[in-house]
């Protein structure tokens, strides 16, 4: 009995408090045995990429720059998806879960965007003879990419949770219409950029080994996607949380002030 | 520069932006939890 009474009395680890305990971060089991699962296919996925696959027969060993710039940008698309979904369920259901999920993908998604847009620019200088061009592809990813700093500066404007979060949700719905463009840019319009590679599956024109590779290095990415999601909502999670608890103390100083001040003019 | 160093450049870009995004998750995470109350950290 006395045992127990202390095991369940021992300080939180993150606060060092007496009482109900909690996790010291934003980790749990479930995001240690993702990351690990992460950490080993990163490694397999770097094997393929960078020693067993083939040379590309045009583009040489350039081609390995594929195995992180397609994976990166198709879950750069799933975020801004994702996204669209969490701002459409939001303004619908007011859900704060959706709100800050959608918060934590575009934040992600603006980093795999921005990464996309760079590692292309180093593909592109050896590939093209040119970092930069203003191609439909090209043009509509950097159009995507200000679009996501535009929604992450909204939720920035100093407001309170339910202005800020149907302000945010509102450019939110722009972004999945933007990835249809940015994805069908090679289509609609001339384009300097390579059209459909992978799933054109009536002329597939793609090798093998590099497409086993391309779908471990997919798989790979949409695991540091997911565990970068679970985390970064947490976070956001443990910023309202924190947010809330000081607009509560604020409150109750004010009213303490104002009763204090009531009661010394009497 | 070779093929290879633009592929080096290419992944080694990836790699630092990805651990420093990562580490900065877990480090602002920590800090957080310390002052936020164990209740309200649901994923215990």
């Amino acid at each position: 009995m006395t045992s127990q009474l202390s095991a369940n009395s021992r300080p939180d680890p993150a606060t060092g408090v007496d009482g109900p305990t909690g996790p010291t971060g934003t980790g749990s089991r479930t995001t240690r045995i993702l990351g690990l699962i992460t950490l080993v296919g990163i490694a397999i996925g770097a094997y393929l990429a960078l020693v067993s696959s083939p040379q590309d027969e045009n583009m040489g060993d350039v081609v390995r720059i594929m195995y992180i710039h397609v994976p990166i940008v198709s879950m750069a698309y799933v975020g801004c998806a994702l996204t669209s979904l969490g701002s459409v369920v939001y303004l619908w259901k007011k859900s704060q879960w959706w709100d800050i999920t959608a918060a934590a993908s575009a934040e992600i998604a603006m980093i795999f965007t921005a990464l996309t847009l760079v590692i292309g620019m180093i593909w592109g200088r050896p590939t093209w003879g040119v970092w930069w061009v203003w191609d439909a592809r090209l043009t509509s990813t950097a159009m995507l990419l200000l679009l996501l700093l535009g929604y992450l500066a909204v939720r920035r404007i100093p407001a309170d949770a339910a202005t800020r979060s149907k302000r945010s949700a509102i450019v939110g719905l722009l972004l999945f219409p933007n990835v249809i463009i940015v994805n069908r840019s090679v289509t609609w319009w001339r384009s300097l950029h390579q059209g459909t590679t992978i799933l054109n599956t009536l002329k597939p024109k793609i090798h093998d080994q590099m497409a086993v590779t391309l779908v471990v290095a997919m798989v790979v990415v949409a695991l540091i996607f997911a565990w970068l999601l679970i985390h970064r909502w947490r976070l956001a999670w443990l910023e309202e949380q924190l947010d809330a608890h000081e607009l509560d103390r604020a409150i109750a100083e004010r009213r303490a002030e104002s009763a204090a001040a009531t009661g010394s003019a009497s | 520069m070779s093929d290879w160093g633009y592929v080096a450049m290419a992944w080694s870009l990836t790699t630092v932006v990805l651990v420093v995004y990562a580490v900065w998750i877990i480090v602002r995470g920590r800090a957080l939890s310390r002052r936020v109350p164990p209740e309200d950290r649901r994923w215990a």
